[in-house]
């Protein structure tokens, strides 16, 4: 309540993380009282009792950063971007954007060779040894989680061949090199590509069916409903279209997402450029853009304007919406469904942790309650565990799973026997725990609208 | 089209949860919106009605309701309200509270060794009233720097409760990082996980007898920092009560809470029953008005709004503290639907010359009709649909008072009865 300004301007230090992003998130550390609310709802503080938790990782890191010499803990790494932390603190601390920056800036800094160097000129051998030793596991742990995180580039290549990337990538004995030299577990069933493509069936099919100057949508589908699970990209188009939506699909890169998570902010941002522009120009067509993934609209709605100073990237992140969020608050979409039914189904569902902090955590069963012919069941607000690229490292795995376990506990309990998320990578995780088919709440719209009436 | 229900609440504190529960039992669809989660995990656990009135200790609140200020929250809604209110949330907590068998205040030992008086108390604090008269020891761990044992205990000795209070502090067993967060151990305890201790690996609720057993001498109860298990807190007590052969309690401490943790489970539990429906994550900015009535209100993401209409809204965003009540240089505001907000232009008017005096802006808040509706500054109502609830109003010094939750479990009550039975008209 004072008058004094809480920051004076002249002491701004802004932090030059890549090219033309720079980044102050000082008021934002000066903000947190050191509550502790964010470690209680990390994840993976719960059971990685090395991981110092998100307090630490964001405003205390980054005060002790701005002390010399200050390298940031290698612990970010760990740090599975759920994204939960954001949500709990009290005082709006921008926490996932610290680790965000903290991690961009830790990969760039991994430079092993010069502490090597200097080791050796002080006539230490064994430790020069030891450092280059270290430094080539980073290597290759980078070169996996580039792998991991560039998921588009790989899916991109087996998408020519589905069938045999499918048979190579689960094949045993390339799993079992996957496992010892890049650190990939090999307790995961990699996802199946399918035989066409989601923008291949949007081209077979003449592209839109239904145009409309004055309803028009530009839909982002990801890689993977892309590549793995068209039909959810499929049912988006279908259902968009049954309200009489004329749908875009503009040229697009992958979303950022698994980049972030792995500290590779330099390609995120050129997907990014890439999204914005042609995102943009939909939204001067008259477009609103809607995601049929969560971590999509994270991505486009929170994490580009945090990250990445483009043009155009605030008009993205204003008009972004989730599939079913969209037509919730633009088409009467309770009243149609009070008007049709499915035949008996039961649902587990489980709400993503990237749907938490866009208020979209409780909107599936909501919405499904009332349908003729479903019963759907909130499986708790635990995290599922796997947070995209998270757990599918091999010395992240067993994690992954503990964490996950109250998921799997709470779906066993629930009456249904189909689960049902809005992240593909929930999905992959909920089926692995539990061996259920995992549904998209946009195919069960599908189903309710298109083809069963 | 859109989002629609009969009554919106604004808010997820104690006040708005209590409002959207009352509304839903009236037989109206709900909606809570809340920028955040719900407060109550940073909350002590404790429910205070009054606790001191003109800086006095208040034995009875209800004996002390009638002689508050006219423009006192309780005087707007009458006793008959405070009453429901505390009602609601026995109904809500059950066996999880005690303090329902009397009017009077308790009177609880706090973390740093002050006695605060006090209306509901967990169950898991009960065995440790600072009113009995019992030997007590209070254990602290040294990986817990917030809860300082034989500081309390001084502390309570000084302040004169009856009974000798000793304090020790041991190390928590097992081998958890010195910041370990509260819910790692309350987990472990829960799972009564093995532990690595000096000579080997025991369960950590035997290992956790074995570290304080030698200090017991004559105490009849031993109090613990409130971290005794999360979801089997009940177990872990009863456990540790028959190896030790005393009363164990539990002393509330700051944020995180697990007795306010627990309170918020307990409470989402009830609103999912009822039927409420919760979005969070996002801060109601905006409204729509005409004929002096709420249409919509806005919640914002990034610049983009996301309309929820209804027929009644009520106001619980809280006060200073929660940012339900905004100061910059032009004045004191309510920032969501510019409620007029009494205050002396002249900024030094609102503090007292005493650091620890009586300031006036603790009390800064809406001020409203005996239904709760916000009053304009000419004394109408803002909106017709319109009432707030909980510490957004004006007329109370919660932290003087030690009133906090009963202002929110009253006024939420009475708010969210009448936005209940106005839609459903
Ligand atoms: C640290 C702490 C200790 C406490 N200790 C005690 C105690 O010992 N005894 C006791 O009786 N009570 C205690 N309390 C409880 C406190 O008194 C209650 O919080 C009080 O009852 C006020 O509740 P409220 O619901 O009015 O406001 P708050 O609890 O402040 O809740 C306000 C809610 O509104 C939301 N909100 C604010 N602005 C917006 C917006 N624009 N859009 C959407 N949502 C918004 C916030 O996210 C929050 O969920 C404590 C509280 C805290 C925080
Ligand atoms: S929740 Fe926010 S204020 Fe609390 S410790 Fe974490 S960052 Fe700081
Ligand atoms: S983003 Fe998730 S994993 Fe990372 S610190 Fe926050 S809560 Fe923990």
């Amino acid at each position: 309540m004072s008058d004094a300004p809480t920051h004076d301007a002249d002491e701004f230090e802004p932090v030059d993380v890549f090219e033309t992003t720079e980044m102050d998130l000082r008021p934002g550390a000066d903000d947190c009282y050191k509550c502790s609310t964010c470690d209680t709802s990390c994840p993976v503080a719960e059971v990685d009792d090395e991981f110092p938790g998100p307090k630490f990782q964001g405003p205390e890191q980054w005060r002790l950063k701005r002390t010399e010499g200050h390298e940031i803990d290698d612990s970010i790494t760990s740090c599975s971007n759920c994204m939960r932390c954001d949500d709990a603190c009290p005082s709006s601390v921008p926490l996932s954007q610290m680790h965000n920056t903290a991690r961009g800036e830790y990969v760039e800094n991994q430079r092993f060779g010069r502490e090597a160097l200097s080791a050796l000129a002080d006539g230490n051998l064994r430790e020069a040894l030891d450092i280059v030793r270290e430094g080539q596991d980073g290597l290759v742990e980078r070169l996996r989680n580039r792998i991991l995180a560039n998921y588009h580039t790989s899916a991109w290549l087996a998408s020519f061949m589905p069938s045999v990337a499918n048979f190579v990538m689960n094949f045993g004995p390339a799993r079992w090199a996957m496992a010892k030299t890049m650190g990939v577990t090999s307790e995961r069933e990699f996802p199946e590509f399918a035989d066409q493509t989601f923008r291949e069936w949007w081209a077979a099919r003449g592209g839109a069916q239904v145009s409309n100057p004055d309803k028009r949508i530009a839909y982002f589908h990801g890689c993977y409903s892309n590549f793995n699970t068209p039909e959810v990209g499929k049912a988006m188009v279908r259902v968009y279209e049954e309200f009489g939506y004329e749908v875009l699909v503009p040229p697009q890169k992958c979303s950022g997402t698994p980049m972030f998570a792995n500290g590779m902010l330099g390609d995120a941002r050129r997907h990014a450029e890439t999204n914005v522009k042609n995102l943009a120009a939909a939204i001067e067509n008259g477009a609103e853009i809607v995601a049929s993934c969560t971590s999509c609209s994270m991505a486009l709605g929170q994490e580009y304007p945090e990250l990445f100073d483009l043009d155009g990237i605030e008009d993205v992140a204003a008009h972004t919406y989730e599939g079913v969020e969209y037509l919730r608050l633009h088409e009467d979409l309770e009243g149609a469904l009070d008007e049709t039914s499915v035949d008996g189904s039961e649902f587990a569902y489980h709400a993503p942790c990237h749907a938490r902090n866009q208020g979209l955590d409780t909107q599936a069963v909501e919405l499904f309650s009332d349908l003729d012919g479903v019963a759907i069941e909130d499986v708790g607000d635990s995290c599922s565990g796997i947070s995209g690229t998270y757990g599918w490292k091999e010395e992240k795995y067993d994690y992954s799973m503990e964490i996950g376990e109250e998921m799997f506990e709470h779906m066993e309990h629930a009456a249904g026997e189909t689960g049902m998320t809005e992240c593909p990578t929930c999905a992959m995780q909920m089926e692995h725990g539990t061996g259920y088919e995992i549904r998209h709440p946009l195919e069960l719209l599908e189903e309710a609208l298109v083809t069963g009436s | 089209m859109a989002i629609e229900d009969d009554v919106c609440v604004i808010g997820g504190g104690l006040a708005g949860m209590t409002a959207a529960l009352r509304a839903a039992r009236e037989g109206a669809r709900v909606r809570l919106l809340s920028h955040k989660k719900s407060t109550l995990r940073h909350a002590s656990g404790l429910v205070d009605i009054l606790g001191y009135a003109d800086g006095e200790l208040v034995a009875d609140p209800f004996d002390a309701l009638p002689s508050l200020p006219e423009t006192h929250p309780y005087r707007r809604v009458g006793d008959d309200a405070v009453r429901a209110g505390l009602s609601l949330f026995d109904d809500v907590t059950g066996d999880a509270y005690r303090g329902t068998h009397t009017d009077a205040n308790a009177l609880v030992a706090t973390h740093g060794g002050t006695v605060k008086p006090t209306a509901r108390y967990p169950t898991r604090v009960a065995p440790g009233l600072a009113s009995q008269d019992r030997k007590t020891l209070l254990v602290g761990f040294d990986s817990l720097t917030a809860f300082d044992a034989p500081l309390a205990a001084d502390h309570l000795a000084a302040a004169g409760v009856p009974g000798a209070t000793r304090g020790v502090t041991v190390a928590f067993p097992g081998d958890f990082r010195a910041d370990s967060r509260v819910t790692r151990s309350a987990r472990a305890l829960d799972d009564d996980e093995t532990v690595e201790i000096a000579n080997g690996s025991m369960p950590v609720r035997r290992a956790l007898v074995r570290a304080v057993e030698s200090h017991l001498g004559d105490a009849e109860r031993i109090g613990f920092p409130a971290v005794l298990g999360e979801e089997e807190s009940q177990e872990v007590r009863n456990a540790l009560e028959s190896a030790l052969g005393i009363d164990v309690f539990e002393v509330p401490m700051g944020p995180p809470s697990l007795l306010g943790l627990g309170l918020e489970t307990l409470f989402q539990e009830a609103l999912a029953e009822a039927g409420v429906r919760r979005t969070t994550g996002n801060p109601v900015v905006e409204f729509d008005a005409d004929d002096g009535r709420i249409r919509s209100v806005s919640t914002d993401r990034n610049g983009r709004p996301t309309p929820f209409h209804a027929d009644e809204f009520v106001l619980a965003t809280g006060g200073l503290v929660g940012k339900g009540i905004d100061s910059d240089r032009e004045g004191v505001v309510e920032p969501v639907f510019d409620c007029h907000v009494p205050h002396p232009d002249d900024r030094y008017e609102w503090f007292d010359d005493e650091a620890f005096g009586d300031h006036p802006f603790a009390r800064f808040g809406v001020t409203v009709d005996d239904d709760l509706r916000p009053l304009d500054a000419a004394g109408g109502t803002e909106y017709d649909n319109l009432r707030a609830a909980g510490s957004v109003l004006g007329g109370a010094d919660f932290a003087a008072e030690k009133s906090g939750s009963g202002i929110s479990l009253a006024t939420g009550h009475a708010a969210g009865r009448a936005a209940g039975a106005a839609a459903n008209q």
